[in-house]
């Protein structure tokens, strides 16, 4: 654990009447929704960022939109903080809590309360998880579009808050592409809807901005999302080359030929050593930087994309081509990128970053990292979402060493700061949290912030919906 | 009327802090050619982006385009078509319908988020937009997104901005996404269905895996103004298929085979195909050159053909229909009906309906967009007061 990021200071206020506040959440709630036993707290003090913890005040478990609404405006009505949560799973600390804050956990509400195929849509509540969604409609011959890694665990009202996204969204877009409409409560505890079924709803486009907000602008309750025909087949091809250079230039090929596969991965020599060892899915080991490819449709689309891609790679001295030749190939290509997370877990502890840069600055900064990491002793291994940018380089350290965590903390804002530098942002898809806040300032002009705060004070005056998060904590609107 | 072109934002800005001053309103707008959107205003000053022009950057590598915002639309798709990419959201030329001159800009597109057929599985205009630049009321030049694929770093302002139509703030630059153009196109015609019916169809069609990128209905008395068309005395329900000449075959046989049972079918070729999606884009069947009022009806894909039943009830209507069935174009015989129209999107599960043609006494007398819910509104307001403080842009055009 370390404290290089500050939070804001707690209440001493809301801290002094913590007991009666307790009292009055369970008069609100009914019965098992509440925690706020020392020991039943702890699993709620921290996300997947875990090198952060704050133990909350309370947990408030709600099982309806009506609950939400009673006690965001109890909390307002007394100017607590609000924490919204979904399954925790945030690598940016976006539902880390605070000491004077309530959290409101949706795991409760995990409902799927609509399918409407006609439609193409699904109204769930916002614990559902992302990939439940998919499950439920897949007889129908219809998915959820997108797949953010920890797709089995987390929930589409995380999703909506961190507008998540994941490897097939090359094609199919993030969430913010894939949301109708929702509901949610405003932080004075009024419900209101945004969108529905239309493919577009009237006035500003509210929803296309709560969509990452980052639990800032209310809280979601349900949501109404997309749902897409299941393409005929994918198939996956893996593709070695000695160099990044060579790969990054055969990715930008690719696109520019017309051709938009659902998804191209990357992944360096460390991560393919790395996920080799741990899934033995035939990762060549004598080649640079490494890349799946893979497109959708009929065997004959397939056939048709993979004939003009693989030449694409020729043109860019590749090494090694394997395409599958059965379901079980594909399975154990895919196998291998999925677990590169659990697999690096396995030798050292890591960091994920998550920054986005423009296609043709690559190669130069995944140069760039591995200069960055050496410095500080470092080792890093580079996993990302090839066609669109986004990067996740995995930054290796020692979590019982207090100089090395301080430094892969360090190196890692180095990279984001980087990302930026090269005419990219901080974040792909896994949102700002607590973990980029500070460095916002990097990527924006004091105006630039500033009126992105003046919006988020429309919705939220007194800053009381996840405030230590996103924005710096100096320089805020009165 | 007063208009004002500044060639840079610096300048763009300081007519806004002088505006903001004396607080005299200002009416914003990009080239003009969408005048028909919005309630009328009582603006005697204009401040026009057209005189910001110029593709900035475009790496077709990267999928990206920047480009100042009054750049004319027809030179972006130049550009774009040169590098065999596109707008995915293709956007709607209006002035054949609203009978409006000017030449659009892609500050206006974004503005208005205007997308067509393609939206159904392309996204609209705001999915496109990456990042923009603009002119907010206090006259500070902000910068909101950026110019890679995901950058939703902060609050998206982009997606605000989209749709906004200059009530926030004069886009100064828009940076988007231009994915690669498809090779080629068909599109399947199933003659002869209902309404209901060919609702029914789409969906069905959407359901397959055949990535379907239009699908529009024209009952019989649309259809009919299609003279050229050999399903001129029936409705025709069109699907269609893009992407690279191979797959665009196999998925056309697929989707044909699907369909075969629902009414006979036919084909266009590329160049049948484009000409007839450019028609539904522009809602060419109802650019009649009257003042007839027309709306822009946006429902559940399902709801559109039980909401134009209902309507036909009631008063003189004609509609066709595009986006699976949600996008509905109705074109009144006589008065807007406003309210009753209103009436009857909410009784088909919601929506909303925005006036985009009719004479000046019927705009006086019909919101222009549907009008919110109080608290919806009220959100609404505060965040123009945060663009806006002084209420100088298109005051009253959003409602």
């Amino acid at each position: 654990m370390t404290d290089a990021i500050e939070f804001l200071k707690p209440r001493s206020a809301v801290l002094a009447r913590r007991a009666e506040i307790i009292a009055d959440l369970s008069k609100l709630l009914p019965t098992d929704c509440l925690i706020h036993e020392p020991r039943e707290l702890m699993p709620f003090e921290t996300d997947a960022f875990v090198s952060y913890r704050r133990m909350p005040l309370a947990v408030a478990l709600p099982r309806s939109t009506q609950d939400v609404a009673s006690v965001i405006g109890y909390c307002h009505r007394h100017g607590i903080p609000v924490v919204p949560r979904g399954a925790g799973t945030s690598l940016s600390g976006g539902a880390i809590p605070q000491e004077d804050a309530v959290v409101i956990g949706l795991s409760k509400m995990n409902a799927i309360l609509d399918v409407d195929l006609a439609n193409r849509a699904a109204t769930v509540q916002a614990g559902v998880t992302n990939l439940s969604i998919s499950e439920r409609v897949s007889a129908n011959g219809f998915f959820y579009a997108p797949d953010p890694s920890s797709q089995l665990a987390c929930t589409i009202g995380g999703n909506i808050g961190m507008n998540s996204g994941g490897a097939h969204c090359l094609k199919y877009g993030v969430t913010t592409n894939n949301l109708l409409g929702v509901t949610m409560v405003l932080v004075d505890g009024t419900v209101i809807t945004l969108g529905g079924k239309a493919l577009d709803a009237a006035g500003y486009d509210l929803l296309g901005l709560v969509c990452g907000s980052e639990g800032q602008l209310g809280i979601v309750t349900e949501a109404t999302v997309r749902l897409i025909a299941k393409p005929e087949g994918a198939r996956p091809v893996l593709f070695g080359f000695d160099t990044s250079e060579q790969a990054g230039a055969c990715v930008s090929e690719v696109i520019a030929s017309g051709i938009i596969p659902v998804a191209i991965e990357f992944m360096d020599k460390q991560a393919i050593e790395i996920c080799e060892a741990f899934a033995h899915a035939g990762y060549p080991l004598d080649v640079g930087a490494l890349l799946i490819v893979e497109v959708e449709g009929s065997e004959a689309e397939m056939d048709l994309m993979l004939k003009s891609i693989v030449e694409i790679a020729r043109q860019h001295a590749v090494k090694t081509v394997r395409e599958c030749q059965s379901a079980h190939e594909a399975a154990l290509i895919w196998k291998g990128r999925k677990s590169a997370f659990g697999a690096t877990g396995r030798i050292a502890d890591y960091i994920c970053m998550d920054g986005t840069v423009p296609l043709s600055q690559l190669s130069y900064v995944l140069q760039k990292t591995g200069e960055i990491v050496v410095r500080y002793g470092l080792r890093v291994a580079n996993v990302f979402h090839a066609g669109d940018g986004n990067m996740h380089p995995l930054i290796l350290f020692n979590a019982n060493d207090p100089k090395e965590s301080a430094d892969a903390e360090a190196a890692g804002m180095d990279i984001l700061r980087l990302c930026v530098d090269a005419g990219g942002c901080l974040t792909g898809e896994h949102g700002v949290g607590i973990e980029k806040r500070d460095l916002m300032r990097h990527q924006y002009a004091a105006v630039d912030l500033d009126q992105m705060m003046a919006v988020r004070s429309a919705f939220d005056e007194g800053w009381l919906l996840n405030p230590s998060k996103v924005f710096p904590l100096d320089g805020r609107p009165a | 009327m007063t208009v004002h072109i500044p060639t840079t934002e610096e300048e763009a800005a300081a007519i806004v802090i002088d505006h903001t001053a004396r607080r005299e309103p200002l009416s914003i707008f990009g080239g003009n050619s969408r005048a028909g959107f919005g309630n009328a205003s009582s603006c005697e000053v204009a401040l026009s982006a057209r005189g910001m022009t110029g593709i900035v950057a475009y790496n077709p590598g990267e999928m990206v385009m920047t480009a100042r915002s009054g750049t004319p639309v027809a030179e972006i798709e130049a550009a774009l078509a040169a590098s065999q990419q596109m707008m995915a959201f293709e956007p709607m030329d209006h002035r054949p319908l609203m009978a409006t001159s000017g030449v659009p800009t892609i500050g206006g597109v974004f503005a208005a988020n205007v997308s067509g057929p393609r939206r159904i599985i392309a996204g609209a205009a705001r999915d496109s937009l990456l990042g923009v630049r603009f002119v907010n009321g206090r006259g500070e030049i902000v910068k909101a997104g950026g110019r890679v694929m995901k950058n939703v770093t902060g609050l998206d302002l982009p997606k605000l901005m989209a749709g906004s139509h200059g009530t926030l703030g004069l886009l100064t630059e828009v940076t988007f996404r231009v994915p690669p153009r498809n090779q080629t196109e068909r599109t399947l015609v199933i003659s002869g269905l209902t309404d209901e019916g060919a609702t029914a169809a789409m969906a069905a069609a959407m359901s397959l895996s055949v990535e379907v990128s239009g699908a529009a209905h024209l009952p019989v008395s649309v259809a009919s103004t299609f003279r050229a068309a050999h399903w001129a005395d029936q409705s025709a329900t069109l699907l269609r298929l893009e992407g690279l000449s191979g797959s665009v075959a196999v998925r056309m046989d697929k989707l044909t085979a699907a369909m075969g049972s629902l009414g006979s079918l036919s084909h266009l070729d590329e160049s049948d195909s484009q000409t007839l999606w450019r028609t539904i884009r522009d809602a060419a069947p109802f650019a009649d050159g009257t003042m007839r009022p027309v709306w822009r009806v946006s429902v559940a894909p399902s709801a559109g053909h039980r909401l134009v039943a209902a309507l036909r009830l009631e008063v003189g209507v004609d509609a066709f229909y595009d986006w699976q069935g949600g996008l509905v174009w109705l074109r009144m015989e006589a008065e807007p009906d406003g309210a009753l129209l209103r009436h009857h999107i909410a009784a088909v599960g919601g929506g909303h309906a925005t006036l985009l043609r009719a004479t000046p006494q019927a705009r006086a007398e019909n919101d222009a967009f549907e009008p919110q819910p109080k608290a919806v509104s009220l959100l609404s307001q505060r965040i123009k007061e945060k663009f806006d403080p002084a209420g100088i842009f298109n005051p009253g055009k959003m409602g």
